[in-house]
């Protein structure tokens, strides 16, 4: 009876269970390694994090021949954070993954998926600003890749040499010079790109005008955070809303701001078709990609206020590496957090990719020779006016913030109406995280 | 050795009009019911949950009134609405004619309507992503060609008044070849006899079109609209590729402002979304459905 060949029934019982366990399987995990010699790092897909992270593994491997490190690329932006999420969620991470520090690791809810580094005795070297901006409670969580970063206009010397100009220090005298080169013809004086994946950088008129907000209101991070404090009713914070307005309706934009990319964006820079682009200056890194002789052809300032004795400038803190609980394997993750975190790690960014702004760990020397705009952000952190964008100082962010800026630079909406409906879109956040006080 | 008990009856008595055992649907039950039944009424509770890594909260009707209060799932709703009526109109219009014409006698018939099959094959993000290089304001094929003949085009997808009418379109290009399709079908179908009696009266071209072609065409259009309304309300792909829901919300439909508070982290609040979205195609196709079906059956 049994050696009977399979009945139809049987048959069938067995093709549902194998199609039950595919079914199974295909919900389980593929991401992590298990010691054997591979380290796996999930990262973001710009040309910056890429470049930096080669290097950081090129020199690991040199140093640990029998071990390998492989990186994996993911989107940025919005897509980015949700796949980040997925994974830490499902358990499928790899061993570890590259992601930003501040109030998206927040998001992350990082006292349940990550491993607490606090204890690590490499992490006596990371800078106490950086670990505030990886902390949730007494856990410290990451180890900084990178440079410090500024937010501020890049712009072509080039142009302010021709015209004459000097660095402005009020919103007003940036405006002037804005005026002065439409007047000149042949340049835009301000670029905006809110092309295809951009629209995020349609947000630096109001996220890196954080230090002129604090300048003005000292206690805006911890009311805003307490939902005391909003955009809409706080002058000084929904300044950087009617900046943009402004230079909207000035006509002081690109013509096709509309469709230009990010990276079409810089190359106008470069190109000296567009004289000032609002951006972080980790852009740089960017631009030295495609052509490395061009970062020398750029300035930076820190975007202006209303006070030229108080010109400062936003700073946001590099992205830092993440061991996911999930991690079988910790020890060898470990191993290469604590070579990131050390002067080795950091000399070996130095070799293969241009000092940006200062490292965040100790004992870690930028060069003497630094591009124009690079010594020019050094001297915002030397005269110590600096302050850390938003994101380090609260947890609530609104997703929804690069449309409503590409709105209020296209002439969509007002930037009044703009600051009240990113109000909004912030209450859903805090509520997400559970927040006292929404 | 005999045996003492009658053996049991082993045939059960069968429905005769059924012809296989019931369990032959438990593999398609098995996958069907994990991958639609199951997540379908998970995001029915979820719907009422805040979701974030740490777990589920249930919190009642919130997200709705949230996903209510979200001040441009308005402008969303009224897209989605010309969107589907806009795409689902062009289809049948274009694909009747399409149809018609392509069952005539043409040269190169089959070739043509081919041609016409052809964007509906290809990928939609592809079709997306190469119609966003072609509409480009500045670089793109459509703006240039214009401007050789003096025409300064429109900035197609980021003029808010323009984008979703851009998005449509493509939509509307990639999609007419089905439609044309099952009316070249319904074409075929009509007996030729209705023709030859027609012209035995002396009927006029448009004569057999408007009494004969197009009331037979009824099922066919029927299918068309149910089909296409039904994509045009969810649709997401396309738009997704092209302008993501851009400039600014202008051209987001209720299917992108559900993605959008996906990728924010906003699981529970998605989750209402796509209950409120399956709901609104719910009521609005099943009468439709129903009043297209019966019009069939009076016939």
């Amino acid at each position: 009876m049994f050696s009977k060949p399979s009945t139809p029934r049987r048959a069938a019982a067995t093709a549902t269970a194998v199609l039950t366990a595919g079914l199974a399987l295909t919900g389980c995990s593929t991401g992590g390694d298990d010691g054997d010699g591979t380290l796996n790092i999930l990262m973001d897909n710009s040309e910056a994090t890429g470049r930096l992270m080669q290097a950081l593994a090129d020199a690991y491997m040199e140093a640990n021949p029998d071990v390998k490190v492989e990186l994996e690329i993911r989107p940025g932006g919005s897509e980015g954070d949700n796949i980040v999420k997925t994974r830490l969620q499902t358990g499928d991470m790899p061993d570890l993954f590259f992601y930003n520090s501040g109030s998206l690791l927040q998001a992350l809810a990082p006292g349940q998926t990550l491993v607490d580094l606090a204890g690590e005795p490499y992490m006596d070297v990371v800078t106490d600003t950086f670990k505030e901006g990886v902390s949730a409670g007494d856990a410290v969580y990451g180890v900084p890749v990178g440079h410090a970063i500024g937010g501020g206009v890049l712009y072509n010397l080039a142009a302010y040499e021709e015209l004459g100009l000097e660095v402005p220090t009020t919103w007003d005298a940036f405006m002037a010079n804005n005026r002065a080169i439409l007047d000149a013809g042949g340049a835009a004086p301000v670029i905006q790109t809110y092309g295809t994946e951009s629209a995020w950088t349609s947000q630096l008129f109001v996220l890196a005008d954080n230090y002129n907000v604090l300048a003005a209101e000292p206690d805006w991070a911890e009311e805003f955070t307490a939902n005391e404090a909003h955009f809409a009713d706080t002058p000084a914070a929904a300044a950087g809303f009617e900046h943009l307005q402004e230079v909207g309706e000035a006509g002081f934009l690109n013509e096709d701001f509309a469709s230009l990319t990010y990276n079409e964006g810089l190359a106008a820079l470069v190109a000296g078709e567009g004289v000032h682009y609002p951006m972080l200056t980790n852009a740089l890194t960017e631009i030295e990609a495609t052509d490395p002789e061009a970062v020398d052809d750029l300035g930076f300032f820190a975007l202006p206020g209303t006070d030229a004795a108080n010109h400062g400038m936003t700073t946001w803190l590099p992205g830092a590496l993440y061991l996911p609980q999930s991690t079988e394997d910790q020890d060898s993750a470990k191993d290469f957090l604590a070579f990131v975190a050390s002067t080795e790690g950091c000399d070996a960014q130095t070799a293969d990719v241009s000092v940006i702004g200062p490292y965040f760990i100790e004992g870690c020397a930028v060069p003497e020779d630094v591009p124009p705009a690079v010594a020019q952000l050094q001297s915002y952190f030397d005269a110590g006016l600096t302050a850390p964008a938003l994101e380090f100082l609260s947890p609530v962010k609104g997703p929804a913030l690069e449309q409503i800026t590409v709105e209020v630079g296209s002439g969509i909406r007002t930037a009044d109406d703009a600051a009240s409906l990113y109000d909004e879109d912030v209450k859903k956040q805090a509520q997400q995280l559970g927040l006292e006080g929404w | 050795m005999t045996t003492t008990a009658p053996p049991a009856p082993r045939q059960r008595r069968r429905d005769p009009r059924r012809h296989y055992p019931m369990w032959f649907y438990l593999p398609a039950g098995v996958v069907y019911g994990t991958l639609f039944i199951v997540p379908t009424i998970a995001s029915f509770y979820f719907a009422f949950t805040r979701w974030n890594m740490t777990g589920a909260e249930f919190i009642g009707l919130e997200n709705f009134a949230l996903f209510f209060s979200e001040p441009y799932l308005f402008q969303g709703l009224v897209n989605t609405f010309v969107y589907g009526v806009l795409t689902s109109g062009l289809k049948v219009v274009l694909g009747l004619l399409l149809a018609v014409f392509l069952t005539s006698q043409i040269i190169a018939r089959g070739y043509l309507r081919s041609v016409v099959f052809f964007p509906t094959l290809v990928s939609v993000v592809g079709v997306g992503i190469t119609f966003t290089v072609l509409m480009d304001p500045e670089e793109g094929l459509i703006n240039r060609a214009l401007a050789a003949v003096g025409i300064a085009g429109p900035g197609w997808l980021t003029d808010p008044d323009l984008a979703l009418f851009s998005v449509a379109l493509v939509d509307v290009w990639k999609g007419v070849g089905l439609a044309t399709l099952i009316y070249i079908a319904g074409v075929v179908a009509i007996p030729q006899e209705y023709f030859e009696a027609a012209r035995v009266d002396g009927a006029t071209a448009f004569q057999n079109l408007r009494y004969i072609t197009l009331p037979l065409l009824r099922p066919a259009t029927a299918t068309v609209i149910v089909l296409s309304l039904i994509g045009g309300l969810r649709s997401f792909d396309l738009i997704w590729a092209m302008t993501q829901g851009g400039p600014g919300f202008t051209s987001d439909v209720v299917a992108s402002v559900i993605f959008k508070q996906y990728q924010a982290g906003f699981w529970g609040l998605s989750s209402a979304g796509n209950v409120v979205l399956f709901l609104l195609v719910a009521a609005l196709m099943v009468p439709l459905y129903w009043k297209l079906n019966r019009k069939e059956v009076e016939q």
